[in-house]
């Protein structure tokens, strides 16, 4: 396309093998640093890279 | 819905309800915003009109609304906050918390109370497996000896129980010894230090109890900390009026060494001076923006790091059911006050109105539960015309409480054009960083 590029076409899974609830809870509260929903990757999927660099340094 | 924004000298368009996200030119951008189309030409527009009704066709673009629903309610916790202390050695000017004390008396929990709301956690957490417990306060280092107790006691019930307990702690990090930090990294999941970035900017607001400037001792204990630290951290910190120049305080700490970083805004009464005022808006916007595009440049070098709000995992992000919720606080989250007063959330602390019960009697009020936990995006009439809404969740019920007329349903609305700058700054960022892999 040479107007649009897609990135990625959903986000929002709401599949039938959604909704499990073992994903961290979130929190916007300012003083917790907690989770917000946007922050989050589900639990059954991610794979947290806390620092690029010292990953490929192990 | 369809949001299209700019960020990053580049153009990007999110459908609301697919979450599809993508990269866009001048000509989509006047498409999508039904803009004057008299600069372009009749070629660019019949392609991009092309393009963006077989995205329209592929369900990408203008997507139908999501179907998913809110699941009936049922009494399963899953995350617990400990506010161990009511008593703080710092007494920030902003504090939530009234210093730590939660306008009460300062105390701190005890070992059977902690352990009776570990007892409660499990007994309610049902067929859940992973357990969260924030230890919290004031500051939590005060009452350190019942910490480590309660973690030693709540492993001792993952076997028998099949659950995974994931631990972390909030502290101001005044107090650290490195016997502390060993223990952190043996059984703490998370570890989130307060800290709010150069020394004049943390020593006008985080000064000890007895008046005393923090930043030298607290600085000298993160770093310690750092240094030994083997696992997941943040260093946080608040930005207020006083430091609207925040993206000089997160750059501040990451020259400090520190590669896991969070600034956020202070939620206050208008009236207070530090309070971020409506006309601040676009000044703390740009600093976003500031912060965004060197955060790009030094993820290319030996400083990269992480800021916790440009965050986003778009390859595995959370599912529907999860966006429409958010944090789930008097659901699935609740918070205990030294005493063992049960609350929505460790925000609620000390709100008489909203106290579920306690923890030894472990009966708590279903009906301010089911209040606290229906309050979700589809509730918020606000929130259902926003194209940040399974972002954001429809914000934090604690701010809405407190500064919407007791309403956990009405949006507190400062938060919501900087969760919306964010979100874009991290798309973008998301977006640059792919294309350069």
């Amino acid at each position: 396309m040479a107007h649009i590029k897609v990135i990625k076409k959903s986000t929002i899974d709401n599949g039938c093998d959604t909704a499990c609830g073992e994903c961290q809870t979130s929190c916007q509260s300012a003083c917790k640093t907690s989770c917000t929903v946007g922050n989050q990757s589900c639990e059954r999927k991610s794979v947290k890279v806390l620092n690029p660099q010292k990953e490929q340094d192990k | 819905m369809v949001h299209t924004f700019g960020s990053l000298g580049r153009l990007f368009a999110l459908d609301t309800e697919s979450g599809a996200f993508l990269e866009i030119d001048k000509v989509a951008k006047a498409l999508l915003d039904g803009d004057d189309m008299s600069p372009f030409s009749s070629c660019e527009i019949a392609d991009a009109q092309a393009e963006i009704a077989a995205l329209k066709a592929d369900g990408v673009l203008f997507a139908t609304a999501q179907k998913a629903t809110l699941p009936p309610f049922t009494p399963v916790i899953k995350a617990m906050c400990l506010n161990v202390s009511h008593n703080c050695n710092l007494a920030c000017e902003y504090c939530f918390a009234d210093g730590g004390t939660y306008c009460g008396e300062r105390q701190t929990m005890s070992f059977d109370t902690a352990k009776a709301a570990i007892d409660m956690l499990v007994e309610a957490s049902g067929t859940r497996r992973n357990l969260e417990v924030d230890f919290f306060g004031g500051e939590p280092m005060l009452d350190f000896d019942v910490v480590k107790k309660t973690v030693l006691y709540a492993r001792s019930l993952e076997k028998p129980h099949n659950k995974n307990f994931r631990f972390t702690v909030t502290t101001n990090a005044y107090k650290l010894s490195d016997e502390d930090i060993d223990f952190f990294n043996e059984q703490m999941y998370n570890v989130v230090i307060s800290i709010d970035g150069r020394k004049h900017v943390h020593d006008r607001v985080r000064k000890t109890v007895g008046g005393k400037e923090s930043f030298d001792v607290v600085m000298k204990n993160a770093l310690r900390f750092k240094q030994k630290r083997k696992g997941q951290y943040y260093v946080r910190g608040t930005f207020t009026r006083y430091n609207l120049d925040f993206a000089s305080d997160v750059l501040f700490l990451n020259d400090m060494g520190f590669d896991q970083l969070s600034i956020e805004p202070v939620v206050l009464d208008p009236a207070s001076p530090m309070a971020i005022r409506d006309d601040d808006i676009p000044t703390v916007l740009a600093e976003y923006d500031k912060l965004a595009a060197e955060y790009i440049e030094r993820r290319k070098t030996d400083k990269w790091f992480n800021f916790f709000h440009f965050m986003i995992d778009i390859d595995n992000a959370p599912c529907a059911v999860k966006r429409l919720k958010g944090c789930g606080a008097g659901g699935e989250y609740v918070a205990v006050a030294p005493d063992g007063t049960v609350y929505p959330c460790h925000q609620f602390d000390g709100i008489a109105a909203t106290a579920l019960g306690n923890v030894f009697d472990k009966k708590l009020d279903e009906n301010i539960r089911k209040r606290f936990y229906g309050c979700s995006v589809p509730t918020k009439t606000e929130c259902s015309a926003c194209w940040a809404k399974y972002y954001c969740s429809g914000g934090c019920m604690a701010n809405s409480y407190k500064f919407c007329g007791g309403d956990i349903n009405t949006p507190y609305k400062p938060a919501c054009e900087l969760m919306k700058k964010r979100v874009e700054c991290a798309l973008a960022i998301k977006a640059i960083e792919n294309c350069s892999e």
